[in-house]
C-alpha cells in the first residue's frame, strides 16, 4: 500500500500543479510534495514492509537501499527550485513544475518495479518526461541537445525494450510460463535458454546503460546536461541515472542465476573502466564546467558498474556509491548552477574569478570538486575505497590500476576548469551580468545541506544504511 | 497459417528496402505506414485459431497507431514545417540498399543460430526483426532530415514488435499496451520538438545541430 502510495502521492502533486493557475506560489508543490515523499519513505525505510515474491510492484531491498537517496536529493534540489524559478521568474513554470513532480513518481515507480515490463515502462516514461525540463531554457542549443536525447535516448530504451522481449523468450524457450517478475526469472535459473540470455543481456547493458549513460553511449549527456537548469541535471544525475543502475542489477542477478554470472560481471568490468577512461580523457580536455559536470557523471556511473561487477562486496560498495554520488553531484550541479547565472556563460574562456563575483558558491563549487574525486572526508572517498578493496580483495590488480590512473586523470581535469573559473580577475562582462544574481540563501543552503550529508555519510554512515545496503546485496546475489 | 505469416513478413522486410531505396519523403511516409499495416494485421494471422479480444486490440491499436496516426502525423509536421520532399542522404541510396540486402542475409543466417520452441519454427519472425532493426539504424543515421530519422525510429520500433510476437501468447498485455503507447507518445513528442527544431532553425537539418561539441 505505502508502495504505491510513493508513486501516487507525486503524480497526484503533479496533476494539481499542472492545474494550480498561479506561477509564482506553484513552485511550492515541489517541497511541499518532496517533504511528504520524503517522510513517506524513510517511514518505509525504517518499518520495511514485507514483499511478496510475486508483487510486480514493492519496497523491497534493493529500492531500500537506493530510493532513500533519490527521494532526499529531489526534496533539497526542490528547496533549492523555489528560488530558482523566482530568479526565472520570466519563464512559465506550470509544465516544469508538473513534470518534476510527475518524474519523482516515475522514478519511485522505477525503483520498485519488480517485474520487467513495469521497469521498462517507467525508464520509458521517465525518459520522455525529461524532454520538457530539458528545454526549459527555450534556446536554439536547448533544442538541439533534447533532439540528441530523444534520438540516442529513446534508441538506448527501445534496445532496452528488446532486451526484455529476449529474456521474456529465454524463459519461455526454457519451459517457463509468461512471469516476467525479476523473483520468478531467478528462480528459473539455469532453465533459462543460455543464448537468449546471452542476448538479453548484451541489449539490455546497452540499453539501460544508455540511459545510466556508459560510454560509448554517454553522447547525449553532455549536451542534455549542459543545457538544462542545474537542478534537472542533478535530478537527472542523482535519480534518473540510478533507476537504469538498479535496472541493470536486477538484470544481472537473473544473468548470474541462469549460470552466466562470470561473463556478466566482465562485461560490467569492461565497460565501467571504459567509461572511467573515456570520460577522464574527455574532462581534459572540456572548457565548459556544465559539461564537465556530465563528464565527471560519465566517469561515476563507470565506477558503479566497476563496483557491481565485483561479487557482493562490490555492489555493498557501489550502493553506496549511489549515495555519495547522488548527494555530491546534486550540490556540485546546483553551485555550477548558480555560476552559470550569475557570468551568463558556461565556457572557462569567458568565465574568469567567479570567487570574486560569487564567493559562496565558488567555494561550494571547489568543495564539491574535492568531494566529486573523492578527497577525505567527503562520502565518495569512502565508497570508492571499498570498491578498491573489492577490487584488489578479489584479485583485480589490472582493473584496481586502470581505475586509479583514470581516477587521476578526472583529477586533473576537473581541478583545471574548476580552477579555471574561480580563479583569476573576472571580465568586465561578466562582472556586470553578476550584477543581477544575488547569491541568496535560497540558492547557498540547498548545496551546502548536501555536501554537508556527503561528509556525514562518509565519516558517519549509519548502521541502518550499511545493513539496508548488506540486504540489497542478499536479494541480488542469493547463496545457494 | 504459418505461409501467409512469412509472406506478410516479406512483404515488410521487402518494405524495408523500399524506405532505403526512397529519395522521397511522402514515398518513405508511406512505406513505414503500409508497414505499420501489416504488422497490424500479423498477431491476428498468429493467433487465428484462439482469437480473443486482447489480440484484436493489439491489432487495432497498431493499424490504427502505426498505420495511420503516426504517418499522417508526419505528413502534418512535413507540410507545417514546408520542407522539400528529397530526403537528403548522409549514406547514398545504393549503399544503404546494399547495407540493407546484406543485413537481410545476415538477419536469416544469425536467427540460426538461435533456437527457437517448435510452434515458432519456420516463421521469418526473428529475421524479420533483425533486418528492420538494421534498416531502422540506417535511417538513423544515414539521413540528414529529421523526418527521415524518425521513420529510421519508427521501422527500428517496428523490428522490436515483430519480435514482441514471439511473445503475444505469454506476456500480459500491459507490457503490448505499453509499447503502443510508447510510440505514440514518443513520436508525438518528437513530432512537436521537430516542430520548434523548425521554428528554431528554418529547416528541418539535423546537419545544423552542431554547436554542442567538444
Amino acid at each position: 500500500m505505502n508502495s504505491l502510495l510513493l508513486i501516487v502521492v507525486p503524480l497526484v502533486g503533479a496533476a494539481l500543479a499542472a492545474l494550480w493557475p498561479n506561477d509564482r506560489t506553484r513552485p511550492w508543490f515541489l517541497p511541499g510534495f518532496g517533504l511528504v515523499h520524503v517522510v513517506l519513505t524513510f517511514w518505509q525505510f525504517l518499518n520495511p514492509p514485507v514483499v511478496a515474491p510475486g508483487a510486480w510492484l514493492g519496497f523491497d531491498p534493493l529500492a531500500r537501499a537506493v530510493l532513500p537517496a533519490v527521494s532526499l536529493l529531489f526534496l533539497v534540489c526542490a528547496a533549492y527550485g523555489v528560488s530558482y524559478l523566482r530568479i526565472r521568474s520570466e519563464r512559465p513554470n506550470r509544465v516544469f513544475v508538473a513534470v518534476l513532480l510527475a518524474i519523482l513518481g516515475l522514478l519511485s515507480a522505477g525503483h520498485q518495479a519488480r517485474h520487467l515490463g513495469l521497469l521498462w515502462i517507467t525508464t520509458e516514461a521517465v525518459t520522455l518526461a525529461a524532454v520538457p525540463l530539458l528545454h526549459f531554457n527555450n534556446a536554439p542549443r536547448a533544442f538541439e541537445a533534447t533532439w540528441k536525447y530523444l534520438l540516442v535516448g529513446g534508441t538506448g530504451i527501445a534496445l532496452s525494450l528488446l532486451g526484455s522481449f529476449c529474456l521474456g523468450y529465454a524463459s519461455l524457450h526454457g519451459g517457463g510460463v509468461g512471469d516476467l517478475t525479476f523473483t520468478a526469472l531467478m528462480a528459473q535459473g539455469a532453465g533459462l535458454s543460455r543464448p537468449w540470455v546471452l542476448t538479453a543481456w548484451v541489449l539490455l547493458l546497452v540499453g539501460y546503460g544508455t540511459k545510466m549513460g556508459l560510454a560509448p553511449m554517454h553522447t547525449w549527456k553532455p549536451d542534455a546536461y549542459g543545457e538544462a537548469p542545474g537542478l534537472v541535471g542533478a535530478i537527472l544525475a542523482g535519480g534518473v541515472t540510478t533507476v537504469a543502475f538498479t535496472a541493470v542489477l536486477r538484470v544481472r542477478a537473473v544473468v548470474a542465476a541462469s549460470g552466466a554470472g562470470p561473463m556478466a560481471d566482465r562485461t560490467l568490468l569492461v565497460i565501467g573502466l571504459f567509461s572511467v577512461v573515456v570520460a577522464a580523457l574527455f574532462l581534459l580536455g572540456t572548457r565548459d564546467f556544465k559539461r564537465m559536470l556530465a563528464y565527471s557523471s560519465v566517469e561515476h556511473m563507470g565506477i558503479l558498474c566497476i563496483g557491481a561487477a565485483l561479487g557482493a562486496a562490490g555492489a555493498a560498495a557501489a550502493l553506496f556509491h549511489v549515495w555519495s554520488n547522488s548527494l555530491t553531484k546534486g550540490s556540485l550541479f546546483m553551485s555550477a548552477g548558480n555560476i552559470r547565472r550569475a557570468a551568463g556563460s558556461p565556457s572557462m574562456d569567458d568565465v574568469r574569478g567567479m570567487a570574486i563575483l560569487t564567493p559562496r558558491s565558488a567555494a561550494l563549487f571547489v568543495a564539491g570538486l574535492f568531494a566529486v574525486t573523492a578527497c577525505p572526508p567527503f562520502g565518495p572517498f569512502f565508497s570508492e575505497l571499498q570498491i578498491v578493496r573489492a577490487a584488489l580483495g578479489s584479485g583485480h590488480g589490472l582493473a584496481t590500476a586502470i581505475f586509479l590512473t583514470g581516477l587521476l586523470l578526472a583529477f586533473l581535469g576537473l581541478t583545471r576548469v574548476v580552477f579555471g573559473i574561480v580563479d583569476g580577475r573576472p571580465r568586465p562582462v561578466v562582472k556586470a551580468n553578476s550584477k543581477d544574481f544575488v547569491e541568496t540563501a535560497g540558492v547557498v543552503a540547498p548545496p551546502l545541506l548536501l555536501l554537508g550529508l556527503s561528509v556525514w555519510l562518509g565519516l558517519f554512515t549509519p548502521a541502518i544504511l550499511r545493513t539496508a545496503w548488506l540486504a540489497a546485496v542478499t536479494q541480488l546475489f542469493p547463496t545457494p | 497459417m504459418s505461409g501467409i505469416l512469412n509472406l506478410v513478413i516479406g512483404l515488410a522486410m521487402g518494405l524495408n528496402l523500399i524506405a532505403l531505396g526512397s529519395s522521397r519523403l511522402p514515398t518513405l511516409i508511406r512505406a513505414v505506414s503500409v508497414q505499420g499495416v501489416l504488422l497490424g494485421v500479423m498477431p491476428v494471422l498468429m493467433e487465428s485459431e484462439r482469437l480473443d479480444w486482447r489480440v484484436l486490440l493489439v491489432a487495432l491499436a497498431t493499424i490504427a497507431g502505426k498505420g495511420l496516426l503516426i504517418p499522417s502525423l508526419l505528413r502534418r509536421a512535413m507540410r507545417a514545417a514546408n520542407i522539400e520532399r528529397e530526403v537528403e542522404p548522409f549514406i547514398g541510396f545504393v549503399p544503404s540498399l546494399l547495407l540493407g540486402a546484406v543485413g537481410t542475409i545476415a538477419a536469416v543466417a544469425l536467427a540460426r543460430a538461435l533456437p527457437l520452441l517448435p510452434e515458432h519454427v519456420g516463421m521469418l519472425l526473428v529475421p524479420g526483426s533483425l533486418a528492420s532493426l538494421l534498416t531502422g539504424f540506417i535511417l538513423l543515421i544515414g539521413r540528414v532530415k529529421a523526418i527521415s530519422q524518425v521513420c529510421g525510429y519508427l521501422i527500428l520500433e517496428n523490428g522490436i514488435f515483430l519480435f514482441g510476437l514471439l511473445l503475444i501468447h505469454s506476456t500480459p498485455l500491459l507490457v503490448e499496451s505499453g509499447i503502443l503507447l510508447d510510440v505514440t507518445v514518443g513520436v508525438f513528442i518528437i513530432g512537436i520538438i521537430v516542430d520548434r527544431i523548425q521554428r528554431a532553425f528554418d529547416s528541418l537539418d539535423t546537419r545544423k545541430l552542431t554547436a554542442l561539441h567538444e
